[in-house]
């Protein structure tokens, strides 16, 4: 049997309860940690853990923990990051809504461990119902003693609230979610200062996301050393994936880092295969920004080893035969699938979410929309493939935020791997009239089905 | 003090000095360009990208590269650090990009915008972008609006800079414009008709890198280097009352705040000098305003004059609007 | 122009959520509650009154509402159905579902109905790719559509015969 950290109690009836969530073991983590645990050695588990931020940078948390200004004379805030809206990416929802007292214990641990007396969840709009799943959640927690003054009794006390946004994905990148907190257009700050010197009302703040405060309780639990046993190398623990796309079993499922790719598809237990009986042509593996990959390279490296389930094993081959883990938005394309209208769809997401302040990405991520649009609807051009490459290319690092990477990754690495699907669209308009083009007859790449034999 | 170098120019700052900032006070061609960053605005640059440098060794203590290309005028600079800006190809590759970014969706209406002469994007557009472009999509339109009698907002145009929301935050009391929208539909605007009103909201106009802001008062009057700008002063009670007029003869065509070579603001100015005083008599004249920054009104070069020459001319134009033979200038002082 | 007294004493529950002088904190989920409340859109009258609760300038609050994609700032239909598009959506169906809504509503996207019961808007990624395709009415997420479940909403919404919204 896996090993389940996050979603061991999912299918107990009523575990979205205080009283059931508390039955199976649900806020031990607090007991533990405000009773037994100074906060600085609560931040030394999160340490130990090496658990990385789940939201997609995988930064480790603990040493953003540590990055926090303790030395300030303002309240110091822990927000927590809901804005789940990557493209592929489901997991957040899933965890807060069947099993919402779980970040709320995290939340409570995290904030005792960074001292914060007041803390957020900043949550998409869109998931206008899982506030109310929230705010429900909390209120038990307060009626329980396990917010508001004086803690089980202890010195520590904490005020939690849920702040909904109201449609915009820049709202989680960090900075952007702040100024959204704080009753603003979602527009990236620059950076430096960093949010843990100023960041909620120019106070120290530290935004991590949902899964990765959900974390916070197993590792407190059972100890950061054994935390870190789970998964692989620096992979550790656990992970969330949303899979999604042309599988059998879509859903969210809770991983070990270092299951094998080929098995996470395949087996019955995960997406139970390629629905159809199909064929898999490409995986986008951590939500839409990450580069995407042909079938020979998301389930081996270029070197031919099996590809794995970690930050580090879906990097192998930096960005040339490579990808990242992100998200774990794990979106999965059969043989039918035409590779130049879903980037288009991507493109068109990332042209819509562009806050517009800065200029490469205000203007690129239109640009790339539109030429993908034409080649897409058989009006483009051969010189139109290059033309995307290099403007992806000077959008790329020349942002103040990463949405103008997170716009330019997946153009360039559809272009990379599947270079003769767009010229096909160039060279023959009237047979991708039908947008169900490659549904009627897939599209077939000797180059690509010489590498995938 | 820090010790910095900028394309093997090494300079001393003080601590807290931005990169674009340490660059300025060298001079020269190792100054990159900024269309959003404006000194005396609080809070402004980073947004257009256009001032991006290479930092190849970050600081004494740590000598790694940053991991990308920095926006200078936001960056300070640390002891040690080594930047480089016209000697990167990678940092003119990235110029390049932005300046493209700026323009394609820019209407291009240099010969009937009135800041063609004195515009931040020609120029820039002119040392760094490319005589074709590469975009055969439709381009971005809006609606001319005025803001206010005096202002017009010519949307099209604008670079989003957030230049003029700064001054409307920043010298006036009651901010009625703003950015409205998101992404490549973002847009100036008072989202519904309200007048910009108060005494210095004409400083928007000066602080616009581009036409997207014009002077109604002087719309369509002249071409910016047919006139000859003059420093002026007047006593006002609102501001400090030093103005360069943009005259022709004994017209002032417009009236705008002093800049500096970075064509930026040195001294803000209130709307009563800026509209209401049109008459060459209501200014002490001062002299011939040197202006070296924009390529096509310093081609007149007629600052050299001296200021005896000067009157003589005016004397020469007024003449002519009573109706007297006008002599050929040349003959008139050779005679 | 006003909320309802019980909305007001949420107003002003939700802004002692922040510290003092940071009521403008509140204003996300404020515009939510007027949206709620005054049919479904944000008029420059609404929005006006949403700054004067809040003590901040009425452009503070426009640039804020037009840059969040949840905010109508003209007039919707009764019920807002909103399709999800990108990527994951479409790789499972959503254009069929977008198409036969257009067919079933004799409306384009974008669209609102004679009627003025529904306004068809498609959207992007709503974080339910894993039970694709999908859309949203109200608040409520409707997952795994087929057309046939498709045409059941379109009834259930006719005879209830409600205002959608994101609050309920």
């Amino acid at each position: 049997m896996p090993k389940k950290l996050l979603l061991e109690h999912i299918d107990v009836p009523s575990i979205e309860t205080f009283e059931t969530y508390r039955r199976h073991g649900g806020y031990a983590s607090v007991e533990k940690a405000l009773k037994t645990m100074t906060p600085d050695a609560v931040t030394e588990e999160v340490k130990k853990s090496g658990l990385r931020g789940r939201g997609g940078a995988g930064f480790p948390a603990g040493l953003k923990w540590s990055f926090l200004d303790r030395k300030s004379e303002k309240p110091r805030y822990l927000v927590c990051n809901a804005d789940e809206s990557e493209p592929g990416t489901f997991k957040d929802r899933y965890l807060m809504e069947k099993i919402p007292h779980l970040l709320i214990e995290g939340m409570i641990t995290a904030s005792y461990a960074l001292g914060a007396k007041t803390s957020y969840i900043y949550i998409r709009g869109e998931y206008m119902y899982i506030v109310r799943i929230l705010e429900r959640a909390i209120e038990e927690a307060y009626a329980a003693g396990f917010l508001g003054q004086h803690i089980l009794g202890t010195p520590y006390s904490l005020d939690l609230y849920v702040h909904p946004g109201a449609g915009a994905y820049i709202c989680g990148e960090e900075t952007a979610l702040l100024e959204s907190l704080e009753g603003k257009r979602g527009n990236p700050r620059l950076k430096p200062p960093f949010p843990a010197v100023a960041g909620l009302y120019a106070a120290p703040t530290v935004v991590n996301n949902v899964e990765t405060i959900a974390a916070v309780v197993s590792i407190v639990n059972g100890g950061g050393d054994e935390y870190a046993k789970v998964g692989l190398g620096k992979s550790t623990g656990t992970k969330l994936i949303s899979a999604s796309g042309h599988i059998n079993k879509p859903g969210v499922y809770e991983i070990e880092l270092g299951l094998p790719v080929e098995e996470f598809i395949f087996s019955d237990e995960y997406c139970g295969g390629i629905w159809k009986g199909r064929k898999l042509k490409a995986v986008v593996a951590g939500g839409s920004s990450v580069p995407i990959l042909p079938a020979h390279l998301i389930l081996k490296t270029a070197k031919g080893e099996q590809r794995l389930m970690t930050y580090e094993s879906l990097a192998d081959g930096g960005f040339i035969s490579g990808t990242m883990l992100g998200s774990g938005g794990f979106i999965v394309m059969d043989e039918t699938a035409c590779i130049v209208r879903n980037l288009w769809t991507f493109s068109r997401f990332y042209h819509h979410e562009s806050c517009g302040q800065c200029s490469p990405c205000r203007e690129g991520t239109g640009w790339m929309e539109k030429v993908l649009h034409r080649i897409e609807h058989g009006h483009g051009h051969m010189h139109d493939i290059d033309l995307l490459v290099d403007v992806a290319k000077k959008i790329e690092g020349n942002t103040i935020c990463p949405l103008g990477d997170a716009a330019a990754w997946p153009v360039a690495s559809a272009i990379r791997h599947f270079r003769e699907e767009f010229e096909y669209h160039v060279k023959y308009p009237e047979k991708v009239a039908n947008p169900k083009h490659f549904e009627l007859e897939p599209f077939r790449s000797e180059r690509l089905e010489l590498s995938n034999a | 003090m820090v010790k910095v170098t900028i394309d093997g120019i090494e300079i001393e700052v003080a601590e807290g000095t931005t990169i674009l900032n340490a660059a300025r006070q060298i001079g020269g061609d190792v100054v990159p360009p900024a269309m959003c960053y404006y000194t005396s605005l609080k809070d402004s640059g980073g947004k257009c990208r256009v001032c991006l440098v290479k930092v190849t060794h970050t600081s004494t203590k740590d000598p790694r590269p940053m991991p990308k290309l920095v926006a200078s005028c936001r960056t300070n600079v640390m002891d040690g650090m080594v930047i480089q800006n016209i000697t990167s190809p990678e940092v003119l590759e990235a110029r390049k990009g932005v300046v493209e970014f700026l323009l394609i969706n820019h209407p291009l209406d240099c010969p009937i915008c009135d800041q063609a002469g004195e515009c931040d994007l020609q120029n820039l557009a002119y040392e760094h972008g490319v005589a074709k472009t590469r975009y055969e999509e439709e381009r971005r339109t809006f609606e001319k609006i005025d803001i206010g009698d005096k202002i017009k907002l010519h949307m099209t145009r604008c670079i989003l800079c957030y230049r003029c929301t700064f001054v409307a935050d920043q010298l006036t009391d009651n901010r009625v414009h703003g950015i409205l929208g998101r992404g490549d539909t973002s847009e100036i605007s008072t989202y519904i008709q309200k007048a910009v009103d108060n005494d210095f909201s004409g400083n928007m106009i000066d602080v616009c890198p581009v036409g997207a802001l014009t002077d109604n008062t002087f719309r369509f009057k002249s071409r910016v280097w047919f006139t000859k700008p003059l420093d002026a002063h007047r006593n006002c009670d609102k501001c400090c009352g030093k103005v360069v007029l943009f005259t022709k003869g004994d017209e002032v065509l417009r009236v705008s705040a002093r800049k500096d070579k970075y064509a930026e603001v040195t001294e803000y100015i209130c709307n009563e000098c800026r509209y209401d005083h049109k008459r060459l008599s209501d200014w002490v004249i001062e002299g011939p305003r040197h202006i070296d920054r924009n390529s096509v009104i310093s081609q007149n070069h007629y600052e050299k004059i001296d200021l005896l020459k000067l009157k003589q001319e005016i004397e020469r134009q007024i003449d002519f609007e009573k109706g007297k033979q006008l002599p050929e200038p040349n003959q008139s002082l050779t005679a | 122009m006003r909320f309802s007294e019980e909305t007001l004493a949420l107003v002003n529950k939700i802004i002692r959520r922040y510290p003092e002088g940071k009521q403008k904190s509140a204003l996300l989920p404020v515009l939510h509650l007027a949206q709620a409340e005054f049919d479904g859109w944000l008029s420059p009258d609404v929005m006006d009154y949403v700054a004067g609760l809040l003590a901040i300038k009425p452009i503070e609050v426009y640039e804020v509402a037009t840059f969040y994609s949840m905010y109508n700032l003209k007039p919707v239909g009764k019920c807002l159905i909103e399709v999800c598009q990108t990527g994951p959506c479409w790789l499972r169906g959503s254009d069929d579902i977008v198409h036969h809504l257009e067919s079933k509503l004799g409306i384009k996207v974008g669209e609102t109905t004679p009627d003025g019961m529904f306004t068809l808007k498609t959207v992007e990624c709503l974080g339910s790719c894993g039970t694709a395709p999908m859309l949203q009415c109200g608040s409520k997420f409707h997952e795994n559509l087929t057309t046939d479940k498709v045409d059941t909403l379109l009834e259930n919404l006719k005879s209830t015969n409600q205002r959608t919204s994101y609050m309920r």
